[in-house]
């Protein structure tokens, strides 16, 4: 089973952080202001940035 | 076959003119000497599946008219002049969200508690004036039980022509009074509702200006979804702070009311073709008022009455051409100055204004003005 | 699989206004949810706020959005509730919106027990004007009316609804993000007047006076500060200081307002 496609819609992205921090497997970190997705390889699909992701600026598609 | 007749008090002609133009949501708050509106509606609302609802304080009431009119409702709400002080900002929320409904001011004396008993005339400029920024205002100002009947039916087709919230003042003398009140017919007269959109909720926009200066209103739950806001807005409803969609906005909503005056207007005039002094007076000073003038005229006195019976927007050109025709337009009402500056304006020195104001519980006596017409003789 | 929050929010209107890491867009994803949960039909949906940051929220959501006066969504809302029963009204609003300027209608929209959902977002301060102190600021806490530290002791959102008559009551915080949707969809279906409190962060005006190094700070306070109901029960006074209870808070059957009225509407017709 493949990876997640993580989608960062990067004008919503207000750069709070709060994403990467709370992915369990640090697969996301900021680049500057915006949010990256950095090991997408690593994704579990818990869909936390997601649900967390106060700016609507995340959404993980699974496969 | 004859037409209903009942001896009416006032505030119950007024439940009955709501009643008759359709009204079927009251949100209230109980407040002399206005009360008697509420309780009549909460007795006959109900029987028609009607909404009466008592809410928790003045703004809460009218904030419940607001809401119900929103979802589809002809809304109503009565009051006095505390009461009304209150409600001035929501009053506001009305004009600028383009809400129709209608608010009854039942005006004693004042300011603050004032005497809740007695009567006065004193709420006439805040009507105008009472809620900050630019709004379109339509006040109207019965003098009688059957025209307090018939101005509430006006009052809400006002509103519902124009999208906007309509006041009716009137004071605690005729709210409290007891006349001959004849029912209209069903039907007799015109009964107006808010015009809904023609267009489908995907094209609706709630202040859309392509269709005249009172864009159509459709109301919640009706499957168009659109977004009400006491913010500066553009026509699709959303806040705006672009200079010209405000300017825009702001200015279509006065012309709502300065394009229409000659609907809205409506004035009686007793005795004014030869009238060397006019009496300016509305509600229960103006009965006052007329038997002052049938007085001076068996005298011999060419004194003549002018009343309006919509206030604002006011009768300016009328009031303009009365000044150059007459020696004086003396003002008569239960304050200290109100209408006076505003005839001031319109008659621009062309005549004296004399002023008769009071403000001690007690009416203005036919005596008082007569004495005032021949102090101009 | 990615929650298909676009069936809910009205095109071209993101990003919203709110601050970075502010925890009202993380509630407001709740409320979507839950009401995702419950089917409502969004012609046949309300959504009322006042004013404040957190009543800006009915201008991204397409339903019938009413965006009111400062403290008066409650009132606004029974209006239109009354006038049609047959709508799912929701409030939404802030702590200072709610229960100082619009206290008094939020007491009594409990006391009515009128069939609607009100959601406050407590975020311990007034955010929209600068960070002023609320009725639920921490007592001895910063707000740039209470540089000293604030004199007033707090308002218990929850408490006071249950008191007033509120009759589904529910607590969660905003790092809490799953129960926000769960609690506010029991609130929904609940026949009632119904309250979730929802507490939340205010990075830029409250954390920055009260020395949250960031946003993740406050996110982390608002977990170890909630205790779940069931667990409270078993630990003691000592233990449960400072701490705030979450979950359904309070639970019962009894008239709807609305309901009660159109009996009014049958004995008067009878009558």
């Amino acid at each position: 089973m493949s990876s997640p496609r993580i989608e960062v819609i990067e004008r919503y992205c207000k750069g709070c952080s709060i994403c990467v921090e709370f992915c369990p497997t640090k697969v996301l970190e900021m680049d500057g202001f915006v949010v990256r997705v950095a090991k997408p390889e690593a994704c579990i699909n818990c869909m936390q940035c997601e649900l967390r992701c106060p700016d609507f600026a995340i959404k993980v598609h699974a496969e | 076959m004859a037409k209903k007749v009942a001896l009416l008090q006032g505030n119950e002609a007024c439940a009955q003119g709501a009643l008759y133009a359709g009204c079927n949501f009251f949100g209230g708050y109980p407040i002399t000497p206005s009360t008697e509106v509420a309780e009549v509606l909460s007795v006959e609302l109900p029987k028609i599946g009607g909404k009466f609802i008592q809410m928790e304080d003045e703004i809460a009431a009218m904030a419940s008219i607001i809401g119900g009119a929103l979802a589809g409702s002809k809304a109503l709400t009565a009051t006095s002049g505390p009461g009304m002080s209150l409600k001035q900002e929501l009053l506001g929320y009305a004009c600028i969200a383009e809400v129709p409904c209608v608010i009854i001011n039942v005006m004693r004396g004042g300011p603050s508690t004032g005497m809740p008993t007695g009567p006065g005339q004193s709420d006439v400029q805040q009507a105008k004036w009472g809620t900050h920024g630019d709004h379109p205002v339509i006040a109207l100002v019965p003098a009688s039980c059957q025209e307090i009947f018939t101005e509430t039916v006006r009052a809400f087709n006002l509103a519902e022509k124009y999208r906007m919230p309509v006041q009716v003042l009137y004071d605690e003398i005729i709210g409290h009074m007891r006349e001959r009140i004849e029912f209209p017919e069903p039907g007799e007269l015109e009964i107006i509702n808010r015009t809904e959109p023609s267009v489908g909720p995907e094209e609706y926009k709630p202040f859309d200006p392509s269709f005249g200066d009172v864009p159509p209103m459709a109301a919640f739950g009706s499957g168009y979804r659109f977004h009400v806001t006491g913010l500066n807005k553009a026509a699709d409803g959303f806040p705006t702070t672009k200079a010209d969609l405000v300017d825009n906005e702001q200015r279509r909503q006065l012309r709502k009311i300065s394009a229409a005056q000659s609907d809205i207007e409506l004035n009686e005039e007793y005795m004014t073709e030869d009238a060397e002094v006019v009496v300016f007076a509305y509600g229960s000073t103006s009965r006052s008022a007329r038997y002052a003038v049938n007085e001076l005229r068996k005298e011999g006195v060419k004194a003549g009455m002018f009343r309006p019976i919509t206030l604002w927007p006011f009768p300016e050109k009328r009031i303009a051409e009365l000044g150059k025709q007459a020696k004086a337009i003396i003002v008569a009402e239960l304050n200290l100055g109100q209408m006076n500056l505003e005839v001031e304006r319109c008659v621009k020195g062309a005549c004296d204004v004399p002023f008769i104001g009071r403000v001690d519980g007690e009416p203005i006596n036919p005596g008082q003005i007569m004495d005032k017409v021949k102090e101009v003789k | 699989m990615a929650f298909d929050y676009d069936k809910y929010l009205r095109p071209g209107k993101l990003p919203h206004i709110w601050c970075p890491g502010c925890g009202h867009g993380i509630a407001m994803k709740g409320l979507i949810r839950a009401i995702d949960t419950c089917g409502l039909d969004k012609s046949n949906t309300a959504i009322v706020s006042g004013i404040g940051c957190a009543s800006r929220l009915p201008g991204y959501v397409d339903f019938n959005t009413l965006h009111t006066a400062h403290g008066r969504a409650a009132a606004f809302a029974t209006g239109v509730k009354m006038a049609k029963p047959e709508m799912n009204v929701i409030v939404v609003g802030g702590d200072g919106d709610g229960t100082a300027i619009g206290g008094n209608h939020f007491i009594h929209a409990c006391r009515r027990n009128i069939d609607m959902t009100y959601v406050i977002f407590n975020n311990f301060i007034y955010g929209m004007t600068g960070g002023q102190f609320s009725p639920c600021t921490p007592t001895g806490h910063k707000a740039s009316t209470t540089v000293y530290g604030n004199p007033d002791p707090v308002f218990d959102i929850s408490k006071l609804a249950i008191g007033a008559g509120a009759s589904f009551v529910a607590r969660t915080t905003a790092f809490h993000a799953t129960q926000i949707d769960k609690l506010i969809a029991e609130g929904i279906k609940h026949k009632g007047l119904s309250v979730i409190e929802v507490l939340d962060d205010c990075p830029t005006t409250y954390g920055r006076r009260n020395k949250f190094r960031s946003v993740i700070e406050m996110m982390e306070r608002l977990k170890t500060m909630a205790v779940p109901v069931a667990a409270a029960s078993k630990m003691t006074a000592e233990q449960l200081e400072g701490k705030v209870l979450t979950g359904v808070l309070h639970k019962e059957e009894k008239p709807e307002y609305c309901e009660q009225y159109a009996e009014v509407i049958k004995r008067a017709k009878g009558a």
